[in-house]
């Protein structure tokens, strides 16, 4: 968790940076810093992996992903860390998860986003990484998206 | 006003934007101005660009994408909604300000959405609001493990 610091730094950015011509002074004067004492956070934070990457968001539907579907797998918990590793390097997925199941209703554990831009093309990938994987035995299902109602960075604060 | 983009009029640098910058953005007090220099333009030119994508719905924004896990408590909820008050459902979740992000999907579970908050009290309190304003129940997957990958976008113009 962050501290008191982190906390502000976070709410500080979280939106986004403004597009102008020195983002992080005008960051700092929103929560009360000077721009390198933000610039020294953002390093701070990248540092220490609570910043994943920082850049160009972009929205994937828009670029001509038109099929992007969240595959998800029930696999045996033994298997998750080997089955994360390998996904990975199949190179044909943009976010992979693991998350508690929610039975009765949902059995899954293991969560890819796939983008393709069309629906062909992104049920060829999640087939891929199932046989690539050694999921064949895995129950599965394919959840493609149909209307995005809302995306924006995460707000903690 | 200049016509919204489509994916079938950005120009080679908006693809250079839009592909290049998604990673290691600069952290410099005029980090636009170290973009141009790459680009070959000038600051101006940048931000007009980053406005504009950012405008037409390309680019979500320019910033930090963090680890939802390190920052606070996320988890991915999902709601099966009766066909005709999807809308109104979606926009009940819409409304809070945890919610960042909120899918149709073609399944019995029909909205999807991602709930961030600072602790796991407020995620709690967020989801119980949710399931007494819709009168429906909501499943909860919170996140067990992230295989941190992160390959952003490759755009094609």
């Amino acid at each position: 968790m962050l501290d008191e610091r982190e906390q502000r730094l976070v709410a500080g950015f979280q939106n986004g940076f403004p597009l102008v011509e020195r983002p992080f002074e005008a960051i700092g004067q929103a929560i009360g810093l000077d721009e390198a004492d933000v610039l020294d956070g953002l390093r701070m934070l990248k540092e220490k992996e609570i910043i994943k990457r920082i850049g160009v968001v972009v929205h994937h539907h828009e670029l001509g992903y038109h099929a992007n579907a969240m595959v998800v797998w029930d696999v045996p918990d033994a298997r998750t860390r080997e089955i994360g590793e390998r996904i990975r390097a199949t190179g044909l997925v943009s976010l992979c998860y693991l998350r508690r199941r929610c039975p009765p209703h949902w059995p899954y554990n293991l969560y890819c986003m796939i983008h393709g831009r069309d629906r062909e093309e992104t049920a060829q990938r999640a087939e891929l990484i199932t046989q690539g994987c050694d999921m064949q035995s895995c129950a599965r299902e394919i959840l493609f998206s149909r209307r995005r109602f809302k995306q924006c960075g995460a707000r903690y604060f | 006003m200049r016509a919204p983009l489509h994916e079938y009029d950005l120009q080679p640098l908006d693809l250079r934007l839009l592909n290049d910058f998604q990673h290691d953005f600069p952290l410099d007090p005029r980090p636009f101005r170290r973009i141009a220099a790459r680009l070959g333009i000038d600051e101006a030119e940048v931000l007009e660009r980053l406005r504009r994508l950012q405008a037409s719905g390309h680019i979500s924004r320019v910033g930090a994408v963090l680890r939802a896990r390190r920052v606070g408590m996320s988890t991915l909820a999902a709601m099966r909604v009766p066909e005709e008050r999807l809308e109104e459902v979606a926009a009940i979740v819409n409304a809070i300000p945890e919610v960042n992000h909120n899918y149709e999907r073609e399944h019995a579970f029909n909205l999807w959405f991602v709930v961030t908050a600072r602790s796991a009290a407020r995620l709690a309190e967020v989801i119980a609001l949710i399931e007494a304003h819709t009168g429906l129940s909501v499943c909860s997957m919170p996140m067990e493990e992230d295989f941190h990958i992160d390959l952003g976008f490759q755009i094609h113009g």
